[in-house]
């Protein structure tokens, strides 16, 4: 009793909550006899997908930041790079690269301008980062009419301005999860993609162990501390700003090309809300992530969703009902996470 | 005689085994000015805390003794308990709020209401208020303070003065008001703003209040009040009528008691004159809200162990935090014979200085991350220390770091379960130990602690002054120590300079008598002995 005592403190009731509806998931599925395999591998690959993303999170989380709601200014950077690698007619490996390394730069500099802003507002970071997110995906509605492109897989045939959906089903498509992809019985494993993503993830982890990883943790929990430790508060935050930005424009070209698509317009608007409910649900809170926390929360996030779709549509025959409990889950999770942001300072 | 207003008979407190209040009694009479005088922690507040039922006392296990209030024993359960019998208090900090006029400040709570057509359906709670009537009330008890402004005026921006005035006010206005309460009124007023609060409280003495009168100012307490209380650790030292006792020996109670000295005599003696200057600082000025310094010139030597003592709120605490660069300074100072920048933290750690910080859980520790990074995280960001590297990457050197910790959890003596715990788990004892050793950590040439025994436990204290010491003596080490506890700063150092009013009052060593420290805390030493300095 003492140990499942232990466990629940560890873990957190919601947590608990939907580690125990993820597992009656998979019961269920088996009782209805829906494609284990199917499901699993689906899993798997979006964890892949997504991963970066949630990863983005971290270094916003450990600079002090918060949860960086402003993730969509970082997909913005980088569905401006991989349009750029298409101007450019260039396919496979090429293409996917020079869309990172265009984006690289160009979400470092604009990461540079949101840092700035936010270590204008500190202690409102999260509602203003939301809103700027908004505003960037809106302002960008205009700017995808404005740019310049020349391609015909990009613009729309008449008219100006750029396409909503532009494919990339003949450029580098899932050129990640094609590349040493095998199978074990039924499950596909997209090595690639889960090697990029764990690539990332080192890099992250090298980074938390270095000097300047270890004086970000050290600003981000306590402040003063860290000022009076000779360390620059508010550079440390600048950085993980950008650091997040930056994971964020490389996190959709990697989710754009399992997905053979780059979304624009309104479609990143919402982009940030899933990394986030993901990352509180590995774990992390408001003020502390590890890489585990990445890991294990996209892979739950994900499996969630993929099970409670074909499961509430087996069940439910009628209307979106798997989509509404998605929505009420992921949001849920943001909601219980803010509220013991505020509340965890009387606990001690 | 007449019958006590209020009486505190044998009071006696605990917080968490610590004795604060040690059977104290008190007897207030009507229309009696009693003052209440002791050094910071002496037990003011906890026993005015008790006559106020305040929660902070019954959710950390009550007290003893027992308080008779019009000669009749009562319990005093809550604030509201003691507002019902009459007791009323004047807050050191000011209660108004800003954006009200003082009308609405003075009335808060206790409206005038009429009647309405909405309050005869639906009840009290939407009558109307009846402004003319509480306008009225409030004009009389600001007559009472001596005030004329306008009673429909705004508080906000009203000069300091102003408000302490309407404090009262607001606290004579209740009509059945017996006993008030002054806690240090005059700590933010001018002189000639003081001399009228005194007389003011004289004119409520007058008309039989009972007047509990909380404060420093030892001259105030001689000019207003019939009879004095001095505390003590806890303990009443002293009950005297006025005239019976004067300023000299009311300082001498305040402070005296037996001093421990943990260093030998002969040994911090020796020619201090000849100990080369470390540090020089001339005209300091640091802007550190509730401890300004405003002026500050003084000489560190190499090697000694200097106390800087001083009433809370003075100033002596803004002194190292305004060398650390944590505070906005100016001034010129002098390290090592070079010029020394100042408001720049990070120049002054890598310079040879280290701090303890006074605010040991907000500004001294990362109190979720575990003891060994809390310990070498300022020398891995100013030294460099305790890093690998690795092609581009730098990489904390977890041997290492284990290694230090080790060494440090072992001299230092800190009590914890291994160097990962985390620091939030720790008591307050071997916390302090680990701001200490993360000071030590950067090899300081001058080590700053402020308050190293605020909120520990008396053996710990112990185990931390002995720690400076041995610094000191074995390292040379060059210490100064920022403290509100005279007698640990009377057991440690070698100089002790007292801070009064952001400015230094005298430099005094730590056997001089107990009347000059009394004195000098109290900032009357000019005022009384000045051919002396």
């Amino acid at each position: 009793m003492k140990k499942f005592n232990k466990l629940l403190n560890r873990l957190g009731i919601a947590r608990i909550i939907i580690i125990l509806f993820f597992i009656a998931l998979c019961i269920l599925a088996v009782v209805i006899k829906l494609p284990i395999s199917m499901l699993l591998s689906e899993t798997i690959m979006r964890t892949g997908m997504y991963g970066i993303l949630v990863l983005a999170m971290v270094p916003g989380i450990i600079s002090g930041t918060g949860l960086n709601f402003g993730i969509p200014i970082g997909i913005i950077c980088g569905l401006v790079g991989g349009l750029y690698s298409i101007e450019f007619n260039l396919n496979g490996f090429t293409g996917f690269f020079t869309a990172v390394a265009i984006s690289i730069p160009l979400a470092a500099a604009i990461g540079y301008g949101y840092g700035l802003l936010i270590n204008k507002v500190k202690g409102s970071e999260m509602m203003v980062g939301t809103y700027m997110g908004f505003s960037a995906v809106s302002l960008m509605c205009i700017g995808w009419l404005l740019i310049p492109f020349n391609s015909p897989a990009i613009k729309w045939p008449i008219g100006k301005g750029v396409r909503v959906t532009i494919s990339l089903s003949e450029r580098y498509a899932k050129v990640l999860n094609n590349f040493m992809n095998f199978k074990i019985g039924e499950v596909e494993i997209p090595t690639g993609l889960i090697l990029f993503l764990f690539i990332n993830c080192l890099f992250m982890w090298i980074f938390l162990r270095s000097k300047s990883g270890v004086t970000m943790k050290a600003a981000g929990d306590n402040p003063k501390f860290a000022e009076a430790s000779g360390i620059n508060v508010d550079k440390c935050r600048l950085r993980g700003i950008i650091l997040s930005t930056v994971l964020g424009a490389v996190g959709i070209i990697v989710y754009a090309q399992s997905y053979g698509f780059y979304q624009l317009y309104q479609s990143p608007m919402m982009m940030g809300f899933p990394a986030v409910a993901s990352i509180l649900i590995g774990g992390a809170s408001t003020n502390d992530a590890k890489i585990s926390h990445v890991l294990v929360g996209t892979f739950l996030f994900q499996g969630l969703l993929v099970m409670a779709l074909p499961i509430t549509n087996e069940i439910v025959k009628e209307g979106d009902l798997s989509e509404i409990v998605r929505i009420i889950v992921s949001n849920g999770i943001i909601l219980y996470a803010l509220t013991k942001a505020g509340g965890g300072e009387e606990c001690e | 005689m007449s019958e006590s207003i209020l009486e505190m008979k044998d009071i006696e407190k605990e917080y968490f085994g610590n004795k604060v209040l040690k059977g104290i009694n008190i007897n207030v009479k009507p229309g009696e000015i009693h003052a209440i005088v002791g050094e910071n922690g002496a037990g003011k507040s906890t026993l005015m805390n008790i006559l106020f039922g305040m929660p902070v006392i019954h959710s950390t296990g009550g007290f003893k003794g027992e308080i008779y209030f019009n000669g009749k024993k009562t319990e005093i359960k809550c604030p509201k308990d003691a507002m019902n019998l009459g007791i009323g208090m004047v807050h050191q900090e000011f209660m108004l709020l800003p954006s009200f006029t003082i009308t609405e400040n003075i009335k808060l709570n206790r409206e005038k209401t009429k009647n309405n057509f909405l309050s005869k359906i639906m009840g009290e709670k939407v009558k109307t208020l009846d402004m003319k009537a509480m306008g009225a009330d409030s004009r009389k008890s600001l007559d009472k303070v001596g005030m004329t402004i306008d009673e429909w005026a705004m508080v906000e921006g009203l000069p300091v003065g102003y408000m302490q005035f309407i404090e009262i006010a607001r606290e004579i206005d209740k009509s059945n008001i017996k006993l008030l309460v002054f806690d240090e009124p005059t700590a933010v007023l001018t002189e000639s703003e003081a001399e009228h609060l005194i007389d003011c409280m004289k004119k409520l003495a007058e008309e039989g209040i009972g007047i509990i009168f909380i404060t420093h100012r030892l001259d105030e307490v001689m000019m207003a009040a019939d009879s004095i209380t001095v505390l003590r650790d806890g303990e009443m030292v002293a009950n005297k009528k006025r005239g019976e006792t004067n300023v000299v020996e009311l300082a001498e109670l305040m402070v005296g008691r037996k001093i421990e000295r943990l260093v030998n005599k002969n040994e911090s003696a020796e020619n201090e004159e000849q100990k080369e200057t470390i540090m020089e600082i001339k005209n300091l000025k640091v802007l550190m809200p509730g401890e300004e310094v405003k002026d500050v010139s003084l000489n560190i030597k190499r090697g000694e162990i200097l106390g800087i003592g001083g009433l809370a709120g003075q100033g002596k605490i803004g002194i190292a935090n305004g060398i650390m660069g944590l505070y906005e300074s100016k001034g010129e100072v002098l390290f090592k014979g070079k010029a020394f920048k100042l408001n720049n933290t990070s120049e002054a750690l890598k310079s040879g200085l280290a701090f303890v910080s006074e605010d040991r859980r907000g500004v001294g520790l990362l109190l979720d991350k575990s003891m060994e990074l809390n310990i070498v995280i300022s020398s891995m960001q100013i030294k460099n220390e305790y890093l690998k590297k690795i092609g581009f990457f730098t990489q904390m050197d977890s041997k290492n770091i284990r290694k230090h910790a080790l060494k440090m959890i072992n001299e230092l003596d800190i009590r914890c379960r291994g160097p990962q715990q985390k620091v939030r788990q720790l008591s307050g004892g071997n916390q302090q130990k680990i701001c200490i050793a993360r000071a030590l950590t950067l090899k300081p040439e001058i080590l700053f602690v402020s308050e190293p025994t605020r909120g520990i436990d008396i053996g710990a204290k112990k185990l931390i002054l002995d720690l400076l010491v041995k610094l000191n003596k074995e390292q040379g080490m060059t210490i100064v120590m920022t403290s509100s506890e005279l007698s640990e700063l009377r057991a440690i150092s070698d100089r002790i300079v007292i801070i009064s009013k952001g400015k230094i009052e005298g430099i005094l060593k730590p056997d001089d008598s107990d009347a000059d420290f009394g004195l000098m805390m109290a900032g009357h030493y000019h005022k009384i002995q000045k051919e002396e300095l």
